[in-house]
């Protein structure tokens, strides 16, 4: 482990920018955080967490997939794709950390996702423990210690030092070229505030929150529950949960015709939308509360289902503040989980 | 790392063949530039297809794998790809990808079956892969059955193919059927799924049903009533898909994505979903 | 800290329930925290006794939840509508939108609903609770203990620009009648007015450009109720449901705004539940305020029935010339 003074943060955050492109928490004019690049004189958001999540540095919300170039009969693909240059994340929360690992076990397994793996295989995540968690956090729920999270280089943070160590190989990479910025210190260094974090978490408002009742094998248990009736009634079919969640990925692929050559791109989409199963003879999901199971059923049972008993959210809360009818994945569970014997 | 391949990114087809079929069915003969058939596959698999600028879409390989010259889509007019597709010419190059999705069991459960294959209408697409798969390695499997049907005698798919060799062939007995009697037809009228129950199988068929899904249900319904268990009878089920490799999560049913566990499903299976496909 | 109390509206709706009046009640339900309040059907005095609230973040506007409920089941629903929401009532009747004859309609007056991005603004992250003592919010954090914030201060944006608490529509009145007030809700488009194109070009595309295209705004708004969006619909051509380039992100809030106007009545859902805090109903207003000077003052949803000087061709309506000539400082 090796720690860093408070008042020397901005040489840290200096000197990762030295190694590649540096994106860290900001507030906007919206008086929200979001991540962008990192500059001398940046100044670091005070809030928990991102309005967005961190998502988008690996699977954007829109991005070219490759072009086309028609001539009369003749058809010509272009293979767009570039090597990504490297960058860092700093300051991830410990749950969006986890919504990478998330979406690994869908764009990482094969067939690989190469413009997934690119991104990937370029970014290092440097995250942050929560010592000031919010109301709306529940990645305890989910087994996520906020106190100890994943990423290359984890971080903490007291009074007076930011501590620092790396737990994978890049991570490693990464702390050797900060070296003249840090100074080693004990693994118990960051002991203090890990306990911090731990206590808070622990005293969280939703800590009581389980997921025991739901996981792989309980679709019967849960499908044909009344409940979704009541659930879904005020649900408007829009998409902002979906596209604020770290771990939503479903997208769909579009062409654009630029006159000159057709752009192949992908964006974002949703299952909340009415359109998203449509084909030319019908829709397998007609109603919204259908559309609306399907999201939380993914979440908590067809996604554990297919990974080992891995939940498919990371308990961020972003649903639970964005939701423009405050319906989220908490009161579904437990509305539903309350029904069931875990 | 880009250099890897992509799963998402096409090959160029070229079209040497348009086949009328129907009044709204075609059949796309497609191969690459260089005249090679553009990738291997299994009976049941499916490739995406797509015209850039107009859209992407997933079809059954009509043709059999044992065809190593060619590939052949059966397509039904019915959207704005294949509108756009059934007024292709000759040597236009379309984009295609694939092969995507499981196969059915021909090599497995189905070697050595008395095999049962009941279509209605587009639903023979799937189908004529597997039965020429099944002709062509005559002796692995026991007595053939086809049952045919569709709306009319010009709505029959591949009507020259199934008279000419489907027919002839030792051991493969053809049983075609319209829904309305018409001049120049004398063989069966009415629904496939009355006809089926007509027919009697004997339960020790393996059955492959394709077609409607309400021709589906009523079919699979006959066959119970006949005495089949559902782990007998296979269908493929048809989602909206937009990457075929079970990522977008359009095909998604409970824990299976179509493109990826499916479109081959044994009916027991397919009970076990949550009622949405 | 509202005028009317929680008990006399579970009071009143249990006893319309109870005499047969109405079968349902549309109101909100209290969620997980103080402000997470979600509209919801009651159907029976034991379910709004346990989950009805009624405070100061119920903001939600009930009216187009009306067009589904309606056409879903037969009987009269009741519905809570607070001043800025009956003008959405109106609109919805002048478009023939539901029966009225299945709704009976009872007005609640409103002091103001907060925001909790405010109070987060304000008391940081970790609201454990807030609750509202006269004048002022009583703020009870996770960290730092309890905070006191002026209500005032935490006031929704539309709410401090209160356009009217009088009601426009009712079957009956809870409470006391408010009065239309006095107010800047066109400030910020004067302001924006006041810049220079490419000034105001940079505000924009700022704003939008953190535009998601989740279409909260469009799906909650009360003047948008197509059957089928165009921007939904596969077939258009123009469907998208992520931002495909600049184009499409700086288009479709302007396309949207074009045609709710004159239809909007500024009720402000649009920016309330923008997930990504796009001011989205200034432009909204920008167009309400041309309107209102272009063919002088309209408030869309004011009575039912009213024509829309946009659809309404008077002789003595603006010449297109002199629109332009006229909005060349603020076009």
């Amino acid at each position: 482990m090796r720690k860093c003074l408070l008042e020397k943060k901005n040489a840290l955050l200096a000197a990762m920018a030295a190694v590649s492109k540096l994106y860290v928490p900001v507030d906007g004019a919206d008086k929200q955080a979001a991540f962008a690049e990192w500059a001398e004189g940046t100044e670091l958001s005070k809030k928990l967490n991102t309005n967005r999540s961190a998502k988008d540095f690996f699977f954007p919300q829109s991005e070219d997939m490759m072009k086309f170039r028609v001539s009369g009969k003749k058809l010509e693909i272009v293979d767009t794709r570039s090597e990504h240059e490297d960058f860092i994340l700093f300051g991830v929360r410990a749950c969006d950390v986890k919504s990478f690992a998330i979406l690994d076990t869908v764009f990482l397994v094969d067939p690989i996702d190469t413009y997934y793996a690119n991104r990937r295989a370029h970014g290092t995540v440097v995250s942050m423990a929560c010592t000031r968690p919010a109301e709306t956090c529940f990645c305890g729920t989910f087994g996520i210690d906020a106190s100890d999270p994943a990423g290359d280089v984890v971080c903490w943070e007291d009074e007076t030092y930011l501590y620092l160590t790396a737990k994978t190989e890049k991570g490693e990479k990464l702390l050797a070229a900060l070296e003249a910025v840090t100074e080693p210190c004990g693994d118990d260094a960051a002991d203090g505030v890990k306990a911090l974090a731990k206590a808070r978490q622990e005293k969280l408002p939703l800590a009581e929150l389980k997921p025991d009742a739901f996981g792989g094998g309980k679709t019967d248990a849960f499908f044909n529950d009344p409940a979704w009736q009541s659930l879904s009634e005020a649900c408007l079919g829009c998409g902002t949960c979906t596209f604020v969640c770290p771990t939503c990925q479903c997208y769909d692929i579009k062409d654009y015709d630029t006159g000159k050559e057709v752009i192949r791109f992908r964006c974002w989409d949703s299952c909340m939308y009415s359109d998203f199963t449509k084909m030319a003879h019908g829709t397998n999901r007609p109603t919204q509360l259908q559309r609306f199971r399907q999201r939380f059923m993914h979440k908590l049972v067809y996604y554990p289902e297919n990974n080992g008993g891995v939940f498919g959210c990371v308990g961020c809360g972003r649903c639970l503040s964005r939701c423009p009818i405050s319906m989220n994945i908490v009161k579904v569970m437990q509305k539903l989980g309350g029904n069931k014997d875990a | 790392m880009h250099k890897m391949k992509e799963a998402l990114i096409p090959v160029i087809g070229e079209v040497i063949d348009i086949r009328i079929d129907t009044p709204d069915v075609k059949t796309f003969r497609v191969v690459t530039p260089d005249g090679k058939k553009a990738f291997d596959h299994m009976p049941g698999q499916c490739a995406m297809l797509s015209m850039p600028g107009v859209g992407e879409a997933m079809f059954s390989i009509t043709s059999s794998p044992t065809n190593t010259e060619y590939m052949e889509f059966s397509i039904k007019k019915c959207g704005c790809v294949t509108n756009w597709l059934h007024q292709m010419e000759v040597g236009q190059q379309i984009t295609i990808r694939g092969p995507y999705g499981n196969a059915f069991p021909v090599d497995t459960a189905f070697a050595g079956k008395d095999m049962l294959f009941i279509a209605g209408g587009i639903g023979l697409a799937p189908l004529r892969s597997v039965i020429n798969y099944c002709r062509h390695y005559r002796d692995r499997y026991g007595k053939i059955d086809i049952v045919y049907g569709s709306r009319s005698k010009a709505d029959l798919v591949d009507y020259n193919e199934i008279l000419t060799e489907w027919a002839t062939d030792a051991g493969v007995n053809v049983h075609l059927t319209i829904d309305r009697a018409e001049d120049g037809w004398d063989g069966h009228v009415g629904f496939v799924p009355n006809y089926v129950k007509e027919l009697g199988f004997s339960t020790d068929k393996t059955a492959i049903l394709c077609g409607p899904p309400i021709m589906i249900k009523f079919t699979l319904a006959g066959l119970q009533e006949l005495g089949f268990a559902k782990e007998q009878v296979y269908t493929t089920l048809e989602l909206r898909m937009k990457c075929g490799i079970g990522k977008c999560g359009r095909c998604n049913v409970g824990a299976k994505y179509v493109c990826k566990d499916g479109p081959v499903f044994r009916c027991d299976e397919i009970d076990a979903l949550p009622d949405e496909y | 800290m509202q005028s009317v109390t929680r008990k006399a509206l579970i009071d009143r709706a249990a006893a319309l329930l109870a005499d047969g009046t109405v079968n349902r009640v549309y109101g909100w339900k209290k969620g997980t925290f103080a402000y997470d309040v979600t509209p919801a059907l009651f159907e029976s005095a034991e379910e709004l006794e346990r989950d009805f609230v009624f405070g100061d973040f119920c903001g939600a506007n009930f009216s187009k939840y009306l067009i589904a409920e309606t056409r879903r089941k037969d009987g009269k629903v009741l519905v809570f509508l607070k001043p800025c929401d009956t003008y959405s009532f109106n609109q919805l009747l002048t478009e023939h939108r539901f029966d009225r004859e299945k709704v009976y309609a009872v007005g609640v007056p409103c002091e103001g609903m907060a925001d909790i991005n405010k109070i987060r603004e304000l008391a940081g992250d970790g609201i454990a609770d807030v609750a509202s003592e006269g004048d002022k919010l009583i703020v009870h954090t996770l960290f730092d203990g309890d905070i006191e914030l002026d209500a005032a201060e935490c006031l929704a944006e539309r709410c401090k620009n209160c356009k009217s608490r009088r009601h426009v529509a009712y079957d009956e009145l809870i409470g006391e009648e408010g009065t239309v007030r006095e107010n800047g809700r066109f400030d910020q488009v004067e302001a924006l007015e006041a810049m220079t194109p490419d000034e105001r070009f940079a505000f924009w595309q700022n704003e939008l450009s953190r535009c998601i295209r989740c279409n909260a705004c469009r799906d909650v708004c009360p003047a948008c109720t197509c059957e089928k969006c165009v921007f939904g619909n596969p077939e258009s051509g123009v469907e998208n449901k992520a931002i495909s380039d600049s184009f499409e992100e700086k288009m479709f809030h302007i396309i949207r705004a074009f045609h709710v106007a004159g239809r909007c009545t500024d009720c402000g859902e649009c920016s309330r539940v923008c997930p990504q805090h796009i001011p989205l109903h200034l432009l909204n207003r920008k167009f309400i305020h041309d309107i209102d000077r272009f063919y002088g003052d309209y408030q869309a949803g004011a009575e039912v029935g009213s024509r829309a000087p946009l659809v309404d061709y008077t002789l003595g309506d603006l010449e297109p010339g002199d629109a332009v000539k006229g909005g060349s400082a603020h076009a």
